[in-house]
């Protein structure tokens, strides 16, 4: 089913005449005939969940957005897509602009705000131009300014460049980066629900998550709470890459099984040069990896689907996370020590450095993984690893150190015998030239792909 | 005028009763000892500290007498505030004490251990918290971060290595002197504290960036390598000053006065800011009103050797021999180092043995 991306692949639909040709902007003049509490209560009975990674129930979020006399409030949106892994939004906005501007609208709309952020990611340079003009469409069409369609309501969106830091994507290192400062988290509470940009209360919501209100107001919360499954409702969009033969970006409803997501030609279409699954990271690379047996089904021995539920069954132990649905598959040719190695240097990387255990704990696993990768480690240096992920976890700020943690863990929990390999063969470990035998290798894709 | 309702909190089994808003530990402290949570980043007079060097985490077992539930990760004590009927553990949980120890082990790994010739030993907020908290060997086996030297002005010595960006004195330079001085450069483990472009920090209260700084990172260019802290008094004394209260510590030996620093109270906070004329440039006795001696912690090791109200031993060998003992050795004669007519304090910069040359050789 597709919901976002139905009318993606028509003619010239980034720009206003095709879009509202193909139903563009329903959802606008539908939502001004209701009140913004009617807006609010349609988001909450679709059971819309955060699509930046957290999942949170967008409704309930919208609801805790403090209302007093006479302050201004604000909206921001999410574009800062830095996860590795995680190309959705960039879609979105490239081929959809008007999309992701008619859910702002709607959203400003609900929540009160006259003066709403688009705060994106400072390497998507050419889609401000994109966003700017399809805000200048919007514009000249009566959706944006003052009084928009006679309503009274005025609004007005800003594009507001990020400087390209993984940590402004954390919502109050965001708001502090919006703020012109330097992109540290603040520490919560008060969250920005209450202070927020400039202290003023505010919500900050991922780009698939607002241009998900249109379809919400369009088809009525209760119709699209029936898509999906549990409390997965509504569709989502997967950015999948790895070892692919169809990498791309797929909305799906939820309901597909992890194994058809990947094999079926429908979607990923399996995996190339007929090789087998090793694991997969199925939520953008800050969410624990699964391997391929505990991928493909729960621990329980039941069919492991694409839903929040599903991913996280069996909790850290044997289950995952949705996260932002960066799907990354990985043959049975990938090395997780490499791949963990790898990001462990690209958290160490992003750390703000405002908190100590971040700061110092990410560089230290990074260190210790590049002994182990190229075989200059300890048997001991795996356990010591198990032991600082554990200390980071749980104990900073914001959840970049989670997101530094989880993928040692559990790269630890489950492939800990490949770990073992590279201190037990040390020579064969440095021999490998594995980075460019990778990537010199071109990924088959089938002509009937 | 009705009383503000107080609410009461529990930590490690002990109750208090503190006013809304107070964080879990400024409670803490109400109760003192061992309950206390270390902080090195809180500051109580600089708005916005804390929460950054995580040293302050405790478990929050029940949340308030209305929701009861416990809070699912340890919290930072410092910018958490209290609720009516909240439970707290703090020395009390093995999850808190073994957090801290992490925490301890994360700023050592950065954090040179070179106490001996560090100038801030005996003073050093990560020194107590290592031996508090610490363990005795680290795991860490790779090359400590190094920066280049930055000269930020003639006061200040700016000692990165042993920084563990606790953002205190950018908050101090921030808040106290109006006008941002300095800040972080970089991100993660490569932060850094520097000024904007290499300028120097020169503002009339930016010398109480020394006082707040919790290690050897920031030192006293006119005290540096003078003396060690624990071989001078701290007495109280106070002086007629147009810019601040004046109300200061001085750092003496004999009578010549080493070094001039704000009080600090029990939590190693400063109680006063003071000015840049009375820390760095009035260094005579005859410049204060002496009060009395600092009242220093008796496990302090800056108590070494001071007795308050101690009386010196009657010398009674004169009067047995009747005449002065003859001295065997003078050692200001015989060592380089040793020569009283020198004031160590009026010598520019650290005291090298070229100052002890003796010119007439």
């Amino acid at each position: 089913m597709k919901l976002l991306l139905e009318h993606a692949d028509k003619e010239g639909i980034r720009y206003y005449e095709a879009y509202r040709k193909h139903g563009g902007y329903r959802s606008v003049e539908k939502a001004f005939k209701m009140t913004p509490d009617e807006i609010v209560e349609e988001v909450k009975k679709s059971g819309l969940r955060g699509r930046g990674g957290a999942g949170f129930p967008t409704g309930m979020k919208w609801s805790f957005l403090a209302k007093p006399e006479g302050v201004p409030r604000h909206l921001v949106c999410n574009a800062d897509e830095s996860e590795p892994g995680t190309f959705k939004d960039r879609y979105l906005m490239e081929f959809l602009p008007h999309l992701l501007i008619e859910g702002l609208i709607v959203s400003s709309f609900a929540l009160g705000s006259h003066a709403t952020y688009i705060y994106i990611r400072g390497e998507y340079a050419w889609i401000v131009d994109i966003l700017e003009e399809a805000i200048g469409e919007a514009k000249a069409n009566g959706f944006l300014g003052k009084n928009i369609l006679g309503s009274g309501f005025d609004c007005e969106i800003y594009v507001q460049r990020g400087a390209g830091a993984y940590i402004c994507g954390e919502e109050t290192a965001l708001i502090e980066s919006l703020e012109g400062k330097r992109g540290n988290p603040r520490i919560k509470p008060p969250f920005p629900a209450v202070q927020g940009v400039w202290m003023r209360p505010t919500v900050v919501n991922n780009v698939e998550t607002l241009a998900a209100v249109v379809p919400i107001i369009n088809m009525g919360g209760d119709e699209y709470a029936k898509i999906g499954v549990g409390r997965s409702t509504g569709t989502k969009l997967i950015s999948a890459c790895g070892n692919i033969n169809k990498p791309g970006i797929y909305e799906i409803d939820m309901t597909q099984s992890v194994e058809e997501f990947i094999f079926s030609d429908e979607y990923c279409g399996g995996i190339p040069k007929g090789k087998r699954l090793k694991a997969c990271i199925p939520g953008g690379s800050s969410v624990p990896i699964l391997p391929a047996n505990l991928l493909l089904k729960t621990a329980k021995g039941e069919t492991r689907t694409m839903s929040y539920e599903s991913l996280a069954d069996g909790g850290f132990a044997t289950g995952t996370m949705m996260g932002s649905g960066g799907f990354i598959v990985m043959d049975e040719d990938q090395c997780v020590v490499r791949h963990t190695m790898s990001l462990a240097h690209f958290y160490n990387h992003e750390s703000c450095g405002q908190c100590s255990p971040c700061r110092e704990g990410t560089g230290w696993m990074y260190k210790i993984l590049k002994n182990l990768e190229y075989g200059k480690g300890k048997m001991s240096d795996i356990d010591l690893l198990w032991d600082i992920q554990r200390k980071i976890e749980g104990n900073t700020i914001c959840p970049l150190g989670d997101a530094a943690a989880w993928p040692v863990a559990a790269a630890i929990r489950h492939f800990r015998d490949e770990f073992e390999w590279h201190v037990l063969n040390p020579d064969e470990a440095q021999r490998r030239n594995y980075g460019l035998a990778h990537y010199a290798d071109p990924i088959h894709v089938p002509a009937s792909a | 005028m009705s009383e503000t309702p107080k609410l009461k909190v529990t930590i490690d089994n002990i109750t208090v009763e503190v006013p809304a808003g107070t964080s879990i530990l400024n409670a803490a402290r109400l109760i003192g000892g061992d309950v206390t949570p270390p902080a090195m980043c809180y500051y109580s007079k600089l708005e916005g500290s804390g929460g950054k060097c995580r040293t302050c985490l405790v478990e929050v077992s029940k949340g308030s007498e209305k929701d009861p539930r416990p809070m699912p990760k340890l919290v930072a004590s410092c910018r958490t505030t209290v609720m009516d009927g909240m439970e707290v553990k703090s020395i009390t949980s093995e999850k808190v004490l073994d957090a801290r120890k992490g925490v301890v082990e994360f700023l050592l790994l950065n954090h040179p251990l070179d106490c001996p010739v560090c100038d801030q030993a005996g003073e050093c907020d990560l020194q107590d918290l290592s031996y508090e908290h610490g363990s005795a060997g680290t795991r860490y086996e790779f090359n400590r971060r190094t920066f280049d030297k930055e000269d930020i002005g003639d006061k200040i010595q700016l000692h990165m290595t042993r920084c563990i960006l606790c953002y205190r004195c950018v908050f101090t330079a921030e808040q106290l002197t109006q006008r941002r001085e300095h800040g972080i450069l970089d991100r993660g483990d490569k932060s850094e504290i520097s000024t904007l472009l290499g300028k120097s920090l020169d503002n009339e209260f930016i010398g109480n960036v020394i006082d707040v700084c919790p290690v050897g990172a920031l030192t006293d260019k006119t005290f540096r390598f003078k003396n060690r802290v624990w071989f001078t008094k701290a007495v109280d004394a106070h002086r007629d000053c147009p810019t601040c209260s004046g109300k200061v510590r001085l750092w003496m030996r004999g009578d010549e006065v080493y070094r001039v620093t704000a009080r600090k109270d029990e939590w190693n906070e400063v109680e006063d800011w003071i000015c840049n004329t009375c820390r760095f440039d009035t260094k005579e006795v005859k410049d204060w009103v002496i009060e009395g001696p600092t009242k220093v912690s008796r496990q302090s090791v800056i108590s070494q050797n001071h007795y308050v109200n101690a009386k010196k031993p009657q010398n009674v060998l004169p009067e047995v021999i009747g005449k002065d003992p003859k001295l065997l050795m003078d050692i200001h004669r015989v060592s380089d180092v040793n020569r009283p007519e020198i004031e160590l304090s009026k010598i520019d910069g650290p005291a090298h043995s070229d100052d002890f040359e003796k010119k007439d050789k």
